[in-house]
């Protein structure tokens, strides 16, 4: 129990940062037109890929010589871009889409 | 001091992920919000590979495979976001979430490797964050593979006996190995165990849900993904990673809440699977004496052409016969006419959200021309001629008039409202949810058997004669 609540002590901070970005996600998201969901879908998946900033630190903290763990970092570090550059890109391509409209009409 | 940089960089990062995501929900912003977050993105990799640690002679290996990992991933990702088709991106959007899934996984998996349980008695929190990363991390990625094999076509419905209980206990079992692990007894093969568990748990769990309701399953393991992110950054005091899998955790919640408000439906009501339930019943008998009339290409081509107000109804069926650009040139010659053609999107029209405005989009269909359910259907009563596009579900009258439809209560574009409805489709197959739709057998139903694609040709060019 003591432990538990050293632990949410030490990273209160961080605790006050998941609150407050919870409630800044729901802020942001709220009021979006139906026609964005899917980009921003894309989008918002594309973010979640920051998640290769751990990989990177993963590899970062691994020995030279701890080869299952550089094996499997590099596996992360690989799906994690994939997840970064494959949202990012496609996102582009779906708003590309939209962006032509209102010049033409 | 330069660890100061790293965490002012991270604060950048932090910063366009929120503003990115806030401009991505307005249509004249969105696309530079997008290119604001993915800077964000570079700027956050780039100060940790070159920030995070001194460089250190020894590890040139270490360096050698995050830049072959990273422009490797590149350069896939780029194929394959550059490559798929617009019809194809819900899926497309779970792959690469389940990529993510994945990566917060194995992050988990290495950290415990160098994690000392020194900690026997009492809290251990770090590794409790990284039991949670692992678990939702791994249910992410197979049920995001899942989910995209299943809009693919490669994986068929198939649902245990049971399986609403066998989920349960696996979800029961879990939350008691995590428990258990907790409590001290932590040991390798009680670990891998758990990500075993967790990965069958994810494929169990997205398995019975049905075609219709996938869009809801993957904004959902996008959030999921996102919180496995958040706890990455947890177990490092990442704030980049903190805020970007937070802000996507919320934001994807909301995103789901709000495609189940789409369909008048309960998240727990799409989980635990109203299609799931009695998939194997498919279409109700009901419907076998009742005759369906046809009309043909030359008589739906006059109709439309000496018609008022003429509303189309695009669904899936259009996306997969390719016919988005026909269809516009088929609305263009008929506003040469003088007639006043707009398209009814239903909030849950294609297989996403929003996805058949992409497609309409990339057609180049004036934005103004796509009108939302709300917005169309007081006007329905007074159009002439609604013209269904490989739509169905969203159309079913049986959503308002018939209780023990498993679609009872979805809002539904009210094209029996309008004076004549065409319906165009392939045959008589019942739509995604498989069940039977009544307003085939309205007397002022015509059908317009065929290929969409093929049909919207011909009809294109007949209406050029009339």
């Amino acid at each position: 129990m003591e432990q538990l609540l050293n632990y949410i002590g030490e990273n209160m901070e961080m605790i006050y940062f998941l609150i407050l970005a919870i409630l800044l996600g729901v802020e942001v998201i709220s009021n979006v037109p139906a026609i964005l969901h899917t980009p921003l879908m894309s989008g918002a998946n594309a973010v979640h890929g920051v998640v290769v900033v751990g990989a990177i630190i993963v590899m970062l903290h691994a020995s030279p010589d701890n080869y299952p763990s550089l094996i499997v970092g590099f596996l992360a570090v690989v799906m994690g871009t994939l997840n970064v550059v494959g949202g990012f890109v496609v996102t582009d391509r779906m708003l590309e889409m939209f962006k032509k409209k209102p010049k033409k009409s | 001091m330069t660890l100061n940089i790293l965490e002012i960089a991270y604060l950048i990062a932090s910063l366009t992920f929120v503003i990115g995501l806030k401009m991505l929900s307005h249509p004249e912003s969105a696309r530079k919000g997008n290119l604001i977050a993915a800077v964000g993105m570079l700027i956050a990799v780039i100060a940790t590979i070159t920030i995070y640690q001194p460089f250190d002679n020894s590890k040139t290996l270490n360096y050698g495979l995050i830049a072959l990992g990273l422009v490797v991933g590149t350069i896939i990702g780029t194929m394959m976001a550059k490559k798929v088709k617009m019809t194809a991106m819900p899926q497309m959007v779970s792959f690469f979430n389940g990529m993510g899934g994945a990566c917060a996984a194995l992050i988990a998996v290495i950290e415990y490797q160098n994690h000392n349980t020194s900690a026997s008695l009492g809290f251990d929190g770090e590794f409790l964050v990284m039991l949670l990363g692992l678990i939702i991390g791994s249910v992410s990625f197979s049920g995001s593979l899942i989910a995209y094999g299943k809009l693919e076509g490669k994986i068929k419905d198939f649902v245990l006996p049971m399986n609403q209980v066998v989920n349960m206990l696996m979800l029961a079992t879990i939350l008691g190995l995590t428990v258990y692990q907790m409590l001290g007894n932590d040991s390798t093969p009680l670990f891998y165990g758990l990500l075993a568990i967790s990965l069958i748990y994810g494929v169990l769990f997205v398995m019975p849900i049905g075609g219709a309701d996938m869009p809801v399953v993957i904004s959902l393991l996008n959030s999921f993904t996102g919180v496995a992110a958040a706890f990455g950054g947890f177990l490092y005091s990442n704030k980049a990673m903190l805020t970007g899998g937070i802000l996507v955790g919320s934001a994807g919640t909301i995103l789901t809440i709000l495609m189940c408000k789409a369909m008048n439906r309960s998240l727990t009501n799409v989980l635990l699977g109203a299609f799931g339930g009695n998939a194997s019943g498919g279409p109700k008998g009901e419907a076998g004496d009742q005759t369906v009339r046809e009309i043909s290409i030359t008589d739906t081509a006059v109709l439309l052409s000496y018609s008022q107000q003429v509303v189309i109804v695009p669904g899936y069926g259009l996306a997969v016969a390719q016919a988005q650009h026909i269809c516009h040139e088929l609305e263009k010659l008929l506003e040469e006419k003088g007639v006043t053609v707009n398209y009814a999107i239903h909030p849950v029209a294609g297989r996403m959200p929003g996805h058949m405005n992409v497609l309409l989009a990339e057609a180049d269909v004036p934005y103004e021309r796509l009108q939302e359910m709300e917005e169309i259907n007081p006007k329905l009563a007074s159009t002439d001629v609604v013209v269904v596009i490989g739509a169905n579900d969203v159309v079913n009258p049986a959503a308002k008039n018939d209780s023990s439809s498993p679609i009872y209560g979805m809002p539904i574009l009210e094209v029996d409202q309008a004076k004549n409805v065409i319906i165009l489709k392939r045959g008589m197959s019942a739509g995604y949810a498989g069940i039977e739709n009544e307003l085939f057998f309205y007397p002022k139903t015509r059908m317009l058997f065929g290929d969409a694609k093929d049909s919207l040709q011909k009809l294109t060019s007949e209406v050029k004669e009339v």
